[in-house]
């Protein structure tokens, strides 16, 4: 994968099939060959156009992650009732006792 | 049935002189009759709307008042949490999911009286401007069931355009209620960022996302934001001031204020619908508006801006999506790939195409050169913007700049479709409140959209513009018959 700095690609450069299948393992999706050819054509279609942003000179300017100049929103840290147990592990895919079911996480060795 | 307001429902189910039963019943049967044909419905609920709507007769008749949209057919757009319907926001990872708690929205609408009568189609997690995004089906347009309805809130502009309800909530991250009501020719507005809670809307792009209302008229769509509106301790972004006072602005008129057309929105429009921007402005003109061209250079650069931002706050909010607390799961052997296959099978292919742009674009890298310039051209727009309002109280432009196009025709290439978003992403950039009028149609009947902006929280100034034009409208329209029955 390229490292790129401050220079976003050029119009002529090309998203990799390679990067398209890193991207995709960051992301935890498994693509199939059909997806990864698509999704380089089309990403590179939509990135290249978005690409424009490169155009405005932003040295000065600050990035806005939120609309409204917000501060942190505080609240007593008071005890109240959350969901219902039952109701939410009713719509798990798999459960055991008070617990989410999942795969082994852990190697066996 | 007498007239399919809002406003006048409620009012005649306080009065008694309709029953809520009565309303719910009709509009089950206008469900019956039009939805196989255009399928805003994801879900509908005759037994729990029959039930809500005898409790709301039998409080009446005790003396009780409901409250304003007593008896009143809501239907929500798919990503609105209910806990006693299905939520799926479109998509096949949710299919089947019933959420635990109810969207905030959702509570209000039921302390004010309305009956919910069920879940609308939509682009899956709300990516998408057709509404062909779903896993279970597109959506189609009324006006021509060949063409789509916009999106990515395409149900519920269709529910209210089919006249099926009176009254729909969305949700708008990008134009997601203002492009499919122009689309459709109803009214759609999105309110200020933080005037209505998020708690319950399912997340696609948190610094974006806002629900709003749909409706057949401005009056409807403002008692629709009234009741919706107002801070919300379960959304930390939900700004705390008390609820705009917007029905009491309907009959200010525009005398005297300042609107500037954005030149920029308008450049790419299709010929049909600058013509209707135009006739909007003499309108207001006409009102005693002072109206004049102006420039925002800036706002050519919010929609690559959003399609790096959206995706971004995308693919980190669809994380959760993991097959462990709810939705599908595909067995694997592993974590990490029953994470991986469930995910694959989950999700369509837009809802992938923007985890995986979303992913790239904060990737190590490429970081810098686009998520960072993005939300500094973020500042510029909102900048731009600024500057704009200092001489103008409202500006005007195209909701989209094509009337409804076919169903089909933009799929095969994302970035046709993106461009559909190109008048409203600026006011989700700003966090600014705009909305859609109907404003008469192109050569082949369908509806055109004019689109109303205004600074942070000038919901009531916007309304009063939108009436003007509205009444305008149907004036326009009846001479646009008259014109044609002479031909």
């Amino acid at each position: 994968m390229s490292s790129l700095d401050t220079e976003p690609p050029s119009a002529s450069e090309q998203i990799s099939v390679e990067e398209v299948i890193h991207v995709a393992k960051l992301a935890r999706l498994q693509l199939s060959e059909e997806e990864v050819k698509t999704f380089t054509d089309q990403l590179a279609s939509v990135l290249r156009y978005a690409s424009q942003v490169a155009a405005l000179d932003t040295a000065t300017v600050e990035p806005t992650a939120h609309p409204m100049a917000m501060v942190n929103v505080f609240r007593e840290d008071l005890p109240r009732p959350g969901l219902n147990r039952e109701e939410v592990l009713d719509q798990a895919p798999a459960v055991e006792g008070a617990f989410f079911k999942v795969p082994r996480i852990v190697g066996e060795e | 049935m007498g007239e399919w307001s809002a406003l006048a429902i409620s009012q005649g189910v306080r009065d008694g002189e309709l029953k809520a039963v009565e309303i719910a019943e009709e509009t089950l049967s206008r469900i019956e009759t039009n939805d196989p044909l255009l399928h805003a419905f994801l879900h509908v609920s005759p037994e729990l709307a029959l039930k809500r709507a005898a409790e709301l007769d039998e409080r009446i008749a005790k003396g009780e008042d409901p409250g304003r949209l007593s008896g009143v057919p809501v239907a929500l757009k798919d990503n609105l949490c209910t806990r006693d319907m299905p939520t799926t926001a479109a998509s096949a990872i949710l299919d089947g999911w019933i959420p635990p708690y109810d969207a905030t929205v959702v509570s209000r609408l039921k302390e004010s009286g309305a009956v919910i009568i069920g879940k609308t189609n939509m682009d899956e997690f709300a990516m998408g401007s057709s509404t062909e995004n779903s896993a279970f089906g597109a959506t189609r347009n009324p006006h021509d069931p060949a063409r789509v309805p916009g999106g990515s809130s395409g149900g519920s502009a269709v529910a209210v355009a089919a006249s099926l309800v009176p009254l729909a909530l969305g949700s708008d991250t990008g134009g997601s209620i203002r492009q499919p009501a122009a689309l459709c020719g109803v009214v759609g507005m999105k309110p200020t960022y933080g005037m209505v809670s998020r708690y319950g809307l399912i997340a696609f792009a948190s610094s974006l996302d806002q629900i709003g209302p749909f409706a057949a008229t401005v009056a409807d769509a403002a008692v629709l934001l009234e009741v919706i509106a107002g801070h919300d301790g379960y959304d930390s972004t939900s700004l705390d001031r008390q609820p705009p006072s917007l029905l009491d602005q309907l009959d200010r008129g525009v005398d005297g204020l300042k609107v500037g057309v954005v030149s920029e929105l308008l450049e790419g429009a299709d010929p049909a619908v600058a013509v209707q921007v135009r006739l909007a402005a003499e309108t207001l003109a006409n009102a005693g508006a002072l109206v004049e061209d102006t420039s925002i250079p800036v706002l050519t650069y919010s929609l690559p801006a959003y399609y790096l931002l959206a995706p971004a706050e995308a693919s980190s909010n669809l994380a959760r999506y993991d097959g462990v607390r709810y939705g599908l799961r595909v067995d694997a052997p592993d974590v990490e790939s029953m994470n991986s296959r469930t995910r694959e099978k989950g999700f369509g292919a837009e809802v992938k195409r923007r985890i995986m742009l979303g992913t790239y674009a904060l990737s190590a890298g490429y970081y810098d050169a686009f998520y960072l310039q993005a939300q500094k051209v973020r500042t510029l727009v909102i900048n731009g913007f600024s500057a704009a309002y200092e001489s103008y109280d409202l500006l005007l432009s195209p909701t989209s700049p094509t009337t409804a196009f076919p169903l089909g025709s933009r799929l095969a290439d994302p970035l046709s479709m993106y461009l559909s978003d190109i008048c409203t992403i600026p006011s989700n950039l700003a966090g600014h409140p705009a909305m859609s009028i109907p404003f008469g149609t192109d050569d082949d009947g369908l509806p055109v959209g004019v689109q109303l902006m205004a600074p942070a929280l000038g919901e009531a100034v916007m309304v009063r513009a939108a009436a003007v034009l509205e009444a305008a409208e149907s004036h326009l329209s009846g001479q646009q018959r008259r014109d044609e029955d002479e031909q």
